[in-house]
């Protein structure tokens, strides 16, 4: 595919400013029980041909994110404040920010952009198919909503999609349905269906959680691949430390609804600050560790969403907690280094 | 697939025999036979019967045999498209019952499709806009539409359009005078003008169920990751819930024909008593205070006929609609 | 548990920690009945249904008491007699009455007719005399809810109207609404312990058994009922006594209402066969009866309980509809569909709408039913 061969300098040009920046992104759901505060001020970057990680325990808000940044919150949820600014090419073919929450969610102009630029693939490989639609169904019709090609054009470029994911003997493959496909194939599947209309940032949502070890592999792999050639932005959420160390450039860390920490993959890893950070990385089992030591756990579990902790969130489970100032104040998230940045009053009291 | 087909297929036929059995000792539960409630009628007419007559009339219509031999010899006159004699009307019974089974059906049918037109859009319109004031409203007639028996609704029916609109004869299927006019064209657009009235009568109860079921599956299948997927591709909201939950949640709604089916039937029979419906409904009702057993059993063996057919269609259906059964593949979720 | 959930959606703030953590002791600690008590307690139209099926049933108990007028007695004369509207204030003072009727011979066809005469007034008092009934079978009295200070109640007072035989609607329908909702949870209970038989045995040893059982069910389903119960009531003779009939009709009734029972049993078997509660006491070696008594039958409890109160509704409404054909409950008996069949009518009944009173508390009870159902499956799985 030709056309999307960038040059030098605008790929440049690219890298250096980012291709989708969320700055103070708040996203409430309200519910009878109470108000859920799923997204409470989180800000990143993402840039053109790196991957930006998301890490953090389940119902941290980082699917809430992804799905904030496509517009596709449920009813109940809603986008509180904060900005989403994407960079794209705009019909006359120049390059143009946006920000995506001044849009409206069904609005012509958001469709296009989901999809188009933004495309999303996540956890489920079993359910994200519609067991009534043969996946090749499925992707002609992503096709041709952000193309002019004909049925038969389409089809021929989905066939084309599916051998690039990897797929063996695709012209048989796209008749198939979703149930008819191994976990792996689904994926693959699933991410040719993203890759149909050449996404600028691709939003994977725990894309190898369900998926065995090998398989698992493979579709990163195919990550990387694909992210290579075309240069995509890759937001990546997961909770698996393993997989953000595998993909990652940067990693955002977040916890009930904030960001705790950013910063380079390997700042993280090598000097995390934030101690729920700390925690998280204790928590990974290694072969390394000495034997018959117990695995370190973080004490305490995720606060109830109607019942956050004042003050710092992580308060309730912190190590470090200091009383009185903890409970008391929010922390702000500010640098510690080129690029890192950590909400502590550790390091900012 | 063939197997799916087959096995339907032999559930179908041993739930219809069964029903023979249970039609035929049902007619043959309270004492006495036919020839006992005609000499009763006769007598109360004023007219009396010899000893030596009843027995002839018993021996007439193998009354006088034990209850198996009359069984299998009423299943085998049946098999052979033989129903026997209606006592009562001294013709065969498929020539009494002859029309008003079509029109059973017919109504039947009309009713199905009725709740079908209407659950649909509705119980996706509630599911869509769950907790809207339609949605209430609709769950609202929806309660009252289970609440009321269904002959009670033709009874308010037929009262208000007599007291309000003065119409007289609101029932029946047919215009005064058509009722014995040979079939045609015109007669069939006299029966399509009076069927709305018992199939809106005979839906009303079925619908409101169906409209909950399909909501309650839509809600279902709107928080499933594959709606997610075909908003993240940028489909237009009311092309994602057309295409995908609703084409899911069909499924469901397709296979309840199965239990509504026998329920409208059930309703047809006493709606009809109500608003004078030509269908089998009275005639079995009189069949079965005259005890005219060869009429009445076959009366409820093709009733039971009918919702294994209905059953067999909507499960032949499902199995079209439903990749998962057509490709032999239970899907795992 | 109530209030701290409005302290939760009263305000964004996060509430006190300990006040939280007392809530989530109390529901951890609640029995299963509480936390079924207090989701009921939200679900407002159950709540409601509640107390209506609770009115209902104070009138099956006490309907002799509720009735004013002997609801057997004919008189042809008082035939067709519109409801009387009860005038509360006489002047200016308050003191229900209604207007009594008169007998006047019409002048042309030497009929007795009854005409309203306002000048005769009668006062209606509270826990007036009237016909001698023994309550419950068991203590004779004639006291009523309403009597009249002057005069006779069966003579003057006709809150809903007369029959065609010139009989009470009002006190004709307490022992209606008796009889009605007997018939239903005597049916019930029937196809509740069949249900729960057939249902257990199915759900709990699986197999052949449960095929078996599975297929009579599938067939018994796919009969159209009411053919099946116009049949099964037009067979009984004529000459049998009141009780009977209404105990055969119960039989029924049940009959096939138990089908569904039996599905929320089986379902419910198979559901905890697997559950590790299950399990551990199967491990710690207790007998089988004792498991299902002790431990699996207390958990689904709630779900028939649930399912009982559903399948109410179907049963009130078959009863009432084959009584209406007259293959039900007969004259002398009382009931809803017995009521009914005067107004099968249609021309008699734009004339006299009142005979279609009935039809109010059958819709009245099957709705509360429904929602009493529909309230009590939210409930019964609080966990859920």
């Amino acid at each position: 595919m030709s056309e999307q061969l960038i040059s030098e300098q605008q790929l440049i040009e690219l890298t250096q400013s980012p291709i989708l920046s969320v700055q103070n992104l708040r996203t409430y759901y309200h519910q009878d029980e109470g108000v859920v505060r799923a997204v409470d001020g989180a800000s990143f970057d993402v840039f053109a041909g790196k991957t930006l990680g998301i890490v953090g325990e389940s119902g941290c808000g980082k699917s809430v994110t992804a799905r904030s940044i496509l517009r596709i919150v449920e009813e109940s949820g809603r986008i509180e404040s904060g900005s989403i600014w994407l960079r794209r090419e705009n019909a006359s073919g120049q390059i143009d920010e946006i920000d995506l929450t001044t849009l409206d969610a069904n609005s012509k102009e958001m469709r296009s952009i989901r999809g188009d630029d933004i495309a999303l693939i996540f956890q489920e490989p079993m359910t994200s198919f519609s067991p009534f639609h043969t996946v090749g169904n499925q992707i002609i019709e992503a096709i041709r909503l952000h193309s002019d090609l004909s049925v038969k054009e389409a089809r021929n470029r989905g066939i084309e999609l599916l051998r690039l994911v990897g797929i063996p003997d695709p012209e048989r493959r796209i008749d198939a349905y979703s149930f008819q496909l191994s976990g792996g194939l689904r994926q693959r599947v699933m991410i040719a269906m993203a890759l149909s209309s050449d996404p600028k940032v691709l939003i994977a949502d725990e894309p190898t959680t369900a998926l065995d070890v090998t398989t698992q592999a493979q579709i990163l792999e195919l990550l990387h691949k694909i992210q290579d050639e075309r240069g995509l932005a890759i937001i990546l959420i997961t909770h698996d430390m393993g997989v953000i160390a595998e993909m990652a450039d940067d990693v955002v860390v977040m916890y009930l609804g904030r960001v705790v920490e950013q910063g380079p993959v390997d700042n993280i890893f090598h000097d995390p600050k934030h101690p729920y950070t700390q925690s998280l990385l204790r928590s990974i089992p290694s072969i390394l560790a000495e034997p018959r030591t117990k695995l370190a756990t973080i004490t305490g579990s995720i606060p109830h969403p109607y019942n956050r902790p004042s003050g710092c969130p992580f308060h309730t489970r912190c190590p470090d907690f200091m009383r009185g100032t903890c409970d008391q104040r929010e922390p702000q998230l500010l640098p510690v280094g080129p690029d890192h940045k950590v909400s502590c009053f550790l390091y900012h009291p | 697939m063939l197997n799916y087909i087959l096995s339907r297929l032999f559930a179908g036929i041993i739930t219809i025999w069964v029903a023979s059995i249970i039609s035929f000792i049902v007619i043959q539960l309270p004492p006495g036979d036919y020839v006992t409630a005609y000499i009763a009628n006769l007598q109360a007419m004023g007219t009396s019967v010899g000893a030596g007559e009843a027995e002839a009339l018993r021996i007439q219509y193998g009354l006088d045999q034990p209850i198996y031999i009359q069984y299998f010899k009423w299943f085998g006159l049946i098999l052979t498209g033989n129903f026997g004699m209606a006592m009562e009307y001294n013709r065969p019974v498929a020539e009494v019952i002859g029309d008003r089974m079509t029109l059973t059906i017919v109504v039947s049918v009309a009713a199905v499709l009725f709740i079908w037109a209407l659950a649909l859009p509705i119980g996706v319109y509630s599911a869509v806009r769950q907790y809207s004031l339609l949605d209430y409203f609709f769950t609202f007639v929806g309660f009252i539409g289970i609440a009321v028996p269904n002959f009670m609704l033709a009874l308010i029916i037929l009262y208000v359009s007599f007291k309000y609109f003065k119409v007289e004869s609101i029932g029946g299927l047919f215009s005064p005078g058509m009722s014995l006019a040979p079939w045609g064209w015109d007669k069939i657009v006299d029966l399509i003008k009076h069927l709305p009235l018992p199939a809106i009568v005979l839906g009303l109860a079925g619908m409101a169920e169906v409209v909950r079921i399909m909501r309650a599956n839509l809600l279902d299948e709107l928080r499933k990751p594959y709606v997610v997927t075909a908003r993240a591709k940028g489909l237009a909201e009311h092309k994602v819930i057309w295409k995908y939950p609703v084409r899911a949640a069909l499924n469901p709604f397709v296979s309840t024909i199965g239990y509504i089916f026998p329920f409208i039937v059930s309703g047809s029979i006493i709606v009809s008593l109500v608003l004078g419906l030509p269908t089998v409904g009275p005639l079995l009702f009189k069949a079965l205070i005259a005890q005219d057993l060869f009429l009445a059993g076959t009366i409820l063996l093709l009733l039971a006929v009918l919702t294994v057919v209905g059953t067999l269609i909507s499960d032949l259906l499902l199995m079209w609609i439903d990749p998962r059964i057509r490709l032999g593949m239970e899907g795992s979720n | 548990m109530a209030e701290a959930i409005e302290s939760l959606t009263g305000s964004t703030q996060p509430p006190d920690i300990e006040a939280e953590r007392a809530v989530a002791d109390r529901i951890s600690m609640a029995t299963q009945w509480q936390l079924m008590w207090w989701r009921f307690k939200k679900h407002r139209g159950a709540m409601i249904a509640a107390v209506i099926v609770l009115f209902f049933y104070t009138i099956v108990l006490f309907a002799d008491f509720f009735a004013y007028s002997n609801p057997r007695q004919s008189d042809a004369q008082l035939s067709l007699l519109a409801p009387q509207p009860i005038i509360f204030f006489d002047e200016g003072e308050f003191r229900p009455h209604v207007l009594g009727l008169s007998g006047k011979r019409d002048p042309q066809t030497f009929k007795r007719v009854y005409v309203i005469d306002p000048e005769k007034k009668m006062y209606l008092t509270l826990f007036g005399e009237g016909y001698t009934y023994k309550l419950w079978g068991l203590f004779e009295t004639n006291r009523h809810l309403i009597g009249v200070e002057n005069g006779n109640v069966e003579e003057g007072v006709f809150l809903m109207g007369t029959d065609l035989q010139g009989r009470d609607i009002f006190s004709r329908l307490m022992l209606a609404t008796r009889t009605s909702l007997t018939i239903g949870l005597i049916g019930v209970a029937l196809s509740l312990f069949l249900g729960v038989l057939l249902g257990g045995l199915s759900g709990l040893y699986g197999g052949w058994l449960d095929g078996i059982i599975q297929r009579i069910i599938e067939v018994v389903r796919s009969i159209p009922t009411i053919p099946l119960w116009m049949a099964l009531a037009a067979g009984m003779p004529t000459e049998w006594p009141i009780t009977r009939i209404y105990f055969f009709i119960t039989l029924i009734i049940a009959l096939i209402g138990w089908t569904t029972m039996a599905r929320v049993v089986r379902g419910r078997f198979l559901a905890l066969r697997q559950e590790d509660f299950v399990t551990a006491a199967e491990l710690a070696g207790a007998s089988q009866l004792r498991i299902i008594f002790r431990h699996m039958v207390p958990s689904f409890l709630s779900h028939i309980i649930a399912a009982t109160s559903l399948a109410l509704p179907a049963m009130i409404i078959a009863e009432t509809s084959l009584s209406f054909l007259g293959l039900g409950l007969r004259a002398p008996a009382v009931s809803w569909g017995v009521l009914l069949q005067q107004a099968s009518n249609v021309q008699a009944v734009a004339i006299t709408p009142w005979l279609l009173y009935p039809a109010i508390p059958v819709i009245i009870a099957v709705l509360a039913f429904n929602f009493l159902g529909d309230g009590l499956r939210d409930a019964a799985d609080p966990y859920g």
